[in-house]
């Protein structure tokens, strides 16, 4: 439906578009002066380092540059797929990237409902202004926080320590398997109510009129949350996920970065650390470009995909 | 609809599951509220309490010997002045250039009848979804000689996609008519933006300007990898990084006790510069919530 309605206005565009005459360009001069300007920043600053790619295919010398380095096909990427440490950074990026998207997505849904439902104004506003708070830290002040709250005598050890689940503190940072769920938990607290914000505008725009005859219908509370609420924000669900799903191998890069240490190596390096690890702090930058290149296109087939699905099932789309 | 009896009942046990979801929905947000802002208080607390004192734990929501020696220590940490002053440098300098061309990038894609409106609305979105990657951008900023310096910071990612679909997707709702009785008038394009549609975009001027100034008050990744070296152009966020890695690293963490004659540690101070780092963030955000609750659907509208 709203696809057609976007094809009609989109042929009214075009109908209008009546032929721009030489008079009319001149008063544009200004307006084309600027797109120059800003074309040539944009060519400089986005679309040249595309030229690089060009690097994953050679072996790159920086002393002979870009266009005098031996080509060498493919063997970068056959490198760079053989090596088992990078087949582990894949896993990890994608399984970060997944857990990450679905608890908060979960959790900025649940939210947003939930703070919906208090009905004391002021009350909402404080507990959204609270909310909003852990957006505006760094990563770096939230790894902080983290190191602190975790460490062997910060309060999460305290509190299981005198709820007698425990009797020795837990060394956080220095098991695998904790690593996943600990920043899984730091991107929730860190994002929960900035997710929440276009939630609940969402929440706002829905007809009061389907509450009024949901609660003649005999609705409780929960019953309209879950058929009058959840079904009026699903369209915002379904296009914020679309426009997350190519941004899954993008998560994961800071905070990893900063919480990662020798003992859960395994665990923690995601695709961005491993083209540092080796483009920068190794000099290799074939090697780096190659897994970059492999990053771009991973996360540009996600979104055609997700696009795909979206519109064989009849939802919004992202373009 | 039954009888009265039953509809009585029915009505009870609807109110019951109410009350029910009522209490619950108010202990998740008192749980969600104490997870907030705990950690921000308990680090408040360290910061204000002595540096050994804290090492033996049991620090909550107070300070138990309260000094602020961890204060005066970051404070005379040179390194962190520099830094400091490299923020707000770069934050505002950063910001002003970032509106301004992201507003005049706007304003064009936003002209109905402009030549190439489509095709360089097209260049930005593409930059979105494709990039160079680390290693092409890090050689492209070295040949550029943008590395080591301050310019590196504000230059590149001045305009943005992102940005620019925000600013433009309010413009686009302004009124065509204000536009056209102004040509009529005899106004060119410059007149047009400045006079006419730059003071309608105040909101989402001073969104963008927010979304803006807190990236660049909270990055630190183009201070390690491009600036490194060049320690008069730190920031604040790299410089509380070093401070983290020293408290990690039980190595570096011994060498600065020995340092720091008494009464500080380094959790203490990381704890003083964390909260000297986020405080001016957080008195200033609530007073903004309109404009970036504003940006957030601005920016959530299909393209």
């Amino acid at each position: 439906m709203a696809g057609k309605a976007g094809k009609k206005a989109a042929n009214k565009e075009t109908e209008m578009k009546v032929k721009i005459t030489w008079k009319e360009i001149k008063q544009q001069k200004v307006l084309l002066l600027w797109s120059l300007v800003i074309v040539i920043y944009g060519f400089i600053f986005y679309y040249l380092p595309l030229g690089g790619w060009l690097m994953a295919f050679q072996n790159y010398k920086p002393a002979k540059g870009l266009l005098h380095s031996e080509f060498v096909g493919l063997d970068k990427f056959k490198r760079l797929f053989s090596d088992e440490t990078f087949i582990k950074v894949i896993r990890n990026t994608l399984a970060m990237g997944v857990i990450n998207l679905v608890v908060t997505f979960v959790m900025a849904i649940l939210f947003a409902i939930l703070l919906n439902e208090i009905m004391q104004r002021r009350t909402k506003k404080v507990i959204q202004t609270i909310s909003y708070l852990p957006h505006f830290l760094s990563w770096i002040i939230v790894t902080g926080i983290l190191h602190d709250m975790l460490s062997g005598t910060g309060v999460v050890n305290e509190i299981l320590k005198n709820l007698h689940i425990i009797d020795k503190p837990i060394d956080f940072f220095a098991h695998t398997s904790y690593f996943w769920p600990i920043v899984a938990f730091a991107n929730v607290w860190k994002e929960t109510g900035w997710n929440a914000i276009i939630y609940l505008s969402a929440i706002t725009s829905i007809d009061p009129s389907l509450y009024e005859a949901a609660s003649i219908d005999g609705a409780g509370r929960f019953a309209k949350i879950m058929h009058v609420t959840l079904p009026g924000i699903k369209p915002t669900i379904i296009i914020l996920l679309l426009m997350n799903v190519g941004n899954v191998l993008n998560a994961g890069f800071e905070i990893q970065y900063l919480l990662g240490n020798g003992l859960v190596q395994s665990v923690s390096q995601t695709i961005d650390i491993y083209v540092l690890k080796w483009g920068i702090s190794q000099g290799d930058y074939a090697i780096g470009t190659a897994a970059g290149i492999f990053k771009s296109v991973v996360s540009i087939v996600l979104i055609v995909i997700a696009n795909q699905i979206a519109k064989r099932n009849g939802e919004e789309q992202l373009y | 609809m039954g009888n009265t009896d039953a509809n009585t009942q029915h009505k009870k046990k609807k109110s019951a599951a109410d009350t029910a979801f009522i209490v619950f929905n108010s202990i998740f947000m008192v749980i969600f509220v104490i997870i907030t802002l705990y950690p921000v208080l308990n680090t408040l607390a360290i910061s204000l309490n002595d540096g050994i004192d804290t090492l033996r734990g049991g620090i909550y929501l107070w300070p138990r010997k309260f000094t602020f020696k961890n204060y005066t220590t970051v404070l005379g940490k040179d390194s962190l002045v520099t830094g400091a002053i490299i923020t707000v440098a770069r934050t505002i300098i950063g910001t002003l250039l970032a509106l301004v061309t992201n507003a005049i990038l706007a304003f064009i894609v936003s002209r109905k009848r402009f030549l190439f409106r489509k095709q360089l609305s097209l260049f930005w979105v593409i930059t979105m979804y494709v990039n160079g990657g680390l290693i092409p951008t890090f050689i492209l900023y070295k040949g550029l000689g943008l590395t080591n310096t301050f310019w590196v910071y504000v230059i590149p990612g001045m305009i943005s996609a992102f940005n620019m679909l925000v600013i433009r997707t309010y413009m686009n709702g302004l009124p065509e008519s204000l536009v056209e009785s102004a040509q009529l008038d005899g106004a060119g394009y410059t007149t047009i933006f400045v006079k006419i549609i730059s003071p309608l975009c105040k909101p989402v001027y001073a969104t963008v300007a927010l979304f803006v100034a807190v990236g660049q008050w909270n990055s630190w990744f183009d201070a390690m990898l491009y600036n490194r070296m060049s320690s008069e152009y730190t920031t604040l966020q790299y410089e509380l990084m070093k401070l983290l890695s020293s408290v990690t690293n039980p190595g570096a963490s011994a060498e600065a006790m020995k340092n720091a004659a008494g009464a500080v540690t380094p959790t203490s101070v990381r704890a003083a510069a964390t909260i000297v780092t986020m405080l001016p963030i957080i008195c200033i955000y609530p007073f903004l919530q309109k404009y970036f609750v504003t940006g957030l659907t601005l920016g959530g509208v299909k393209e």
